[in-house]
């Protein structure tokens, strides 16, 4: 309750911080038996352009408002759900001030449905559009726990607080945390909108919606708090290597990592005989790229021979680019190999990635893009003897074959036995 | 003996719980929990929402996301994968593209079918279709053949103008497969089918068996980069229709050799010889 008076006061962003920190206690209980609980963080658009009445006739802040109380009451009970407003509490005309106000309606817990919706109906449209502040700020209330983390971004207008890119802002947050997703609404978008707030979606593997209507705002942001409580495997973050002596080894797992333009980046995995090796990479575009590009991931002994590579190009628009490949270790080396590895030790294989993504001059190249790596090793495949299944035979070939054969073969025997008959006759 | 009536009784009722939960618990690997067809879709790799094959998939989505599903596909197949996207009423010139990946993820071809098409401004939807190559049961590392395992389907707009992105959009999919028999059967056998995350599976069944309740706790929240699987379970690789030609072809020949030799040696013994000489 306390907490709803203060945000009714609209103290701006100090106090809503000191509201978190006095709110967290009560949840701190549920978060620790529940640290991997999906978190997802609403951050609301309050600028003054959210007074336009372009939505089904009502005004764009009582769209979103509607929206929120169906939202609030389809959240699944695992679902950490907050609220982060921007905009909210500066009406002046100092930019300086008026980029910093963004402030947190509703900390990231365990949901109070009634307390969520009364800190909701407390907004009206007031300030600037800091985005770039307000996401940063967002990823900082979705900080600890091993679950996935979304920020839900809902505005209505571009950033106005340049010379801060929010799509910079995005990559910097992805490429700090695991797992964070930024999805972003654009409500009646024009265009430079659209293109800030999908550069903002595609530098983090989210998406980007456009919405004319109440009912398109509700499913949408109902669809996307459902998709983090999905279960999804959280990957391991891991730092490749220039050269294969220093890479860090791996095991069967899923993992992350950054990879720059036309870097390379090493890791090592033992593979004992009788093993298979699959790996597979894929590397993200999460910025404005050429669109020509390609990824190469090659097996490569410690002594530098190719085992085998996996390769993709493609051009166009992409999410990602990715590819993989198998190497299966034979049982025995016995004398055919190169004598590299002891007869019974298990090889290390090194793999190593390279991509050729390439960007316009004005692009950043740090952090580099996102880099997933799925390492598997499994028992080796039952070797093929054969082209065919166990060598058996099929068709009508085959059976005129065997009728002609059996046919010859039995002609043979009879006349072999006439013969044998004969000259027990003559003797 | 009113304590055996209660013991007999707490047993009944345990046995008639356990019953229908055992039987709950065995498709809890089939991708959709009951008959219900998946409504959303992934996006990504790793949150692609698994479906069946022969069986529609919806999702509402927008211009430009990029829609993520994964089906799996077992030897001998030859799969056919069709996506539907309804188009808003108003909208430019759009080019939509369906991309098939196996469980390396590596692009697979498709024989035929329109991958990519481009729907003129205004069109109500646009229809893709992909038809991959046959499922082998082996091949070699080298060879980007298509393995039994789980595969991917990417939906995504790959032309598309800015003033179009972020349109609400309706896609289907529906992946189904046609059986080649024992035409593509191969020698050969991978010891696990090609889903990715299989080798961790692996070694949580194996601390679970270890470990016991803790860890069985622990794994029953975590989740699997892919828990797919056909219907009636991966196929052994042992079956081909092979058997049977083969087998025919020898019962075939023995009988040809039987004709051939009763032709040749005639009728049997010459009748003028007589019995026991």
């Amino acid at each position: 309750m306390i907490r709803k008076q203060w945000s009714a006061m609209g103290l701006g962003a100090l106090l809503a911080v000191l509201a978190a920190g006095l709110a967290f206690p009560a949840g701190a209980a549920a978060d620790e038996t529940t640290a991997d609980a999906p978190k997802v963080n609403l951050v609301i658009d309050v600028s003054g352009s959210m007074r336009e009445r372009d939505i089904d006739g009502q005004s764009r802040m009582a769209a979103a408002k509607q929206a929120f109380n169906e939202v609030l009451d389809a959240t699944p009970e695992e679902v950490r759900l907050g609220i982060r407003t921007l905009g909210a509490d500066y009406p002046g005309d100092d930019r300086r001030t008026g980029c910093k106000d963004t402030a947190q309606l509703y900390p990231v817990g365990p949901l109070d449905r009634t307390e969520a919706k009364t800190a909701v109906a407390t907004l009206t449209p007031t300030g600037w559009t800091p985005i770039g502040p307000a996401l940063l700020k967002a990823a900082d209330d979705l900080d600890g726990g091993t679950g996935s983390k979304r920020i839900v971004l809902i505005s209505d207008g571009e950033d106005t607080c340049a010379p801060l890119d929010p799509c910079e802002v995005a990559r910097e947050i992805a490429a700090k945390g695991i797992g964070l997703t930024i999805d972003t609404l654009g409500l009646v978008p024009n265009t430079k909108m659209r293109r800030q707030l999908s550069c903002i979606a595609e530098a983090t593997g989210g998406t980007y919606t456009s919405v004319e209507h109440t009912d398109e705002l509700t499913e949408k942001v109902n669809q996307l708090v459902e998709r983090a409580a999905d279960p999804v495997v959280t990957p391991v973050a891991v730092e490749g290597a220039a050269r294969c002596a220093d890479a860090p080894a791996l095991e069967s797992g899923l993992y992350t990592d950054r990879e720059e333009f036309g870097q390379e980046r090493w890791y090592r995995v033992d593979v004992a005989p009788g093993q298979e090796l699959r790996a597979s990479v894929s590397v993200a575009a999460d910025r404005a790229v050429n669109p020509d590009y390609a990824v190469l991931l090659r097996a490569v002994t410690e002594h530098g021979r190719e085992i085998v590579r996996g390769e993709a190009a493609g051009n166009g628009r992409t999410d990602v680019i990715s590819t993989g490949l198998r190497y299966p270790k034979p049982e025995s080396d016995g004398d055919g190999g190169d004598g590299e590895e002891a007869e019974t030790g298990a090889e290390t294989v090194c793999l190593r990635v390279t991509n050729s993504f390439s960007a316009a001059s004005g692009v950043k190249t740090s952090p580099g893009m996102p880099l997933e790596l799925t390492v598997d090793v499994v028992d080796g495949p039952a070797q093929a003897a054969d082209v065919a299944s166990f060598g058996l035979g099929r068709g009508w070939w085959l059976l005129g074959v065997l009728v002609v054969a059996g046919f010859l073969a039995g002609v043979l025997w009879g006349w072999l036995s006439r013969w044998r008959v004969a000259v027990w006759r003559t003797n | 003996m009113r304590i055996t009536r209660v013991v007999s009784a707490a047993l009944l009722t345990l046995g008639l719980a356990a019953g229908p939960a055992a039987a709950d618990s065995t498709p809890s690997a089939s991708p959709s929990d009951g008959d219900a067809a998946p409504t959303s879709a992934g996006t990504s790799f790793r949150t692609a929402t698994e479906i069946d094959q022969g069986r529609t998939a919806t999702a509402n989505a927008s211009a430009g996301d990029y829609l993520y599903w994964s089906f799996p596909a077992d030897t001998g197949q030859r799969p056919t994968v069709k996506a539907t996207v309804k188009l808003p009423a108003e909208h430019a010139a759009q080019t939509w593209q369906i991309d098939v990946y196996d469980g390396l993820r590596r692009r697979q071809a498709c024989q035929h079918g329109a991958q990519t098409r481009t729907a003129a401004a205004g069109t109500e939807s646009v229809e893709l279709a992909c038809v991959l190559r046959t499922v082998r049961a082996w091949s070699e590392p080298w060879a980007d053949d298509p393995l039994p395992g789980t595969y991917y389907l990417r939906l995504t707009a790959v032309g598309v103008r800015t003033a179009d992105l972020g349109q609400p959009v309706a896609a289907e999919v529906r992946v189904e497969s046609k059986d080649m028999g024992g035409a593509a059967a191969v020698d050969g056998r991978l010891a696990e089918p090609l889903i990715p995350g299989v080798a961790m599976e692996r070694r949580q069944d194996e601390n679970e068996n270890g470990a016991g309740a803790e860890a069985e706790e622990e794994s029953g929240a975590s989740a699997v980069l892919s828990a797919i699987e056909p219907d009636d379970g991966w196929s052994s690789g042992w079956w081909s229709d092979r058997w049977v030609w083969t087998a025919s072809g020898a019962v075939l020949a023995a009988l040809a050799g039987i004709g051939g030799y009763a032709l040749t040696r005639g009728p049997g013994r010459p009748r003028h010889v007589p019995p026991n000489v």
